[in-house]
């Protein structure tokens, strides 16, 4: 499908990245003009993504994380999270819910997948141990058609 | 003094809570975006908060939050476990839609009381 518009980011593994990376996926988006929903949706399973990157795949350590958004012709938005971390073992039992690598003092609720499945249409994850994790986030903003349908 | 709530405010610094007490309740305000960034020090300040053992009851007023991801349901649960282990109790209150719909996902309100 044609691309309308794309961009790529990449940005050291630390905590404040995190606000940031909304900002930018925002920014991206705010074009097309999204209800406020859509906008909290991406912002919100964008920041689930980007804090696994951190916590999870680099696990404290330095490294780079890479934003990667690319906006398709039928307004779908497409949300590349990738890092170069140490990698999931098993995917399923990470996206399962309550589930955490963590332990207690770190109070990771375990929710991160359940939320960007519950805010995206769709989520795939790829992970290869110690190469690394990509998190695909995928959404068609339907406020675009209404748009479309009032122009028509 | 204990009948009349003490409170405070939180100045210059935006890891510094505004918070009131009153008998044995603290209603801490929350604000801005609640992400894992900045849950971490939040914790340590609500943790030096509670260790009055005269807190009984932490009020969690969610009002001015403007983002929210998982990470505060970790830090809602462990005050809930910090203080439940002395026979306290921990509510939210002013929760948004959205607020909500996270903190449902984690079956939240089946341990903590949703206050209007």
């Amino acid at each position: 499908m044609r691309i309308k518009n794309e961009m790529r980011l990449d940005f050291p593994a630390a905590g404040k990245n995190e606000s940031f990376a909304r900002l930018v996926i925002s920014a991206f988006i705010l074009p097309l003009n999204p209800t406020l929903e859509e906008l909290s949706d991406v912002k919100t399973a964008v920041s689930e993504a980007v804090t696994n990157a951190i916590v999870h795949g680099y696990g404290g350590e330095e490294g780079t994380v890479r934003l990667h958004a690319t906006l398709y012709e039928d307004d779908t938005l497409r949300v590349d999270v990738i890092d170069a971390g140490r990698g999931i073992e098993n995917i399923e039992l990470a996206r399962t819910p309550f589930f955490t690598t963590c332990d207690d003092d770190a109070e990771r609720s375990g929710m991160g997948f359940t939320v960007m499945e519950s805010f995206m249409d769709e989520v795939r994850v790829t992970s290869k141990i110690g190469r690394g994790t990509t998190v695909r986030l995928e959404k068609r903003l339907r406020a675009c058609d209404a748009q479309d349908a009032r122009r028509a | 003094m204990e009948s009349f709530p003490e409170k405070h405010c939180g100045e210059g610094n935006d890891s510094m809570l505004s918070y009131e007490k009153h008998r044995g309740r603290l209603t801490v305000r929350l604000d801005g975006e609640l992400d894992h960034d900045r849950v971490g020090p939040i914790r340590a300040e609500l943790d030096a908060l509670i260790s009055d053992p005269k807190v009984k009851h932490l009020v969690l007023d969610m009002g001015g939050v403007s983002f929210m991801d998982s990470s505060a349901i970790g830090l809602v649960i462990g005050r809930y476990k910090a203080l439940s282990r002395r026979g306290g109790r921990v509510s939210v209150a002013r929760t948004a839609p959205r607020v909500d719909r996270i903190f449902e996902m984690a079956g939240l309100y089946s341990i903590i009381e949703k206050l209007a």
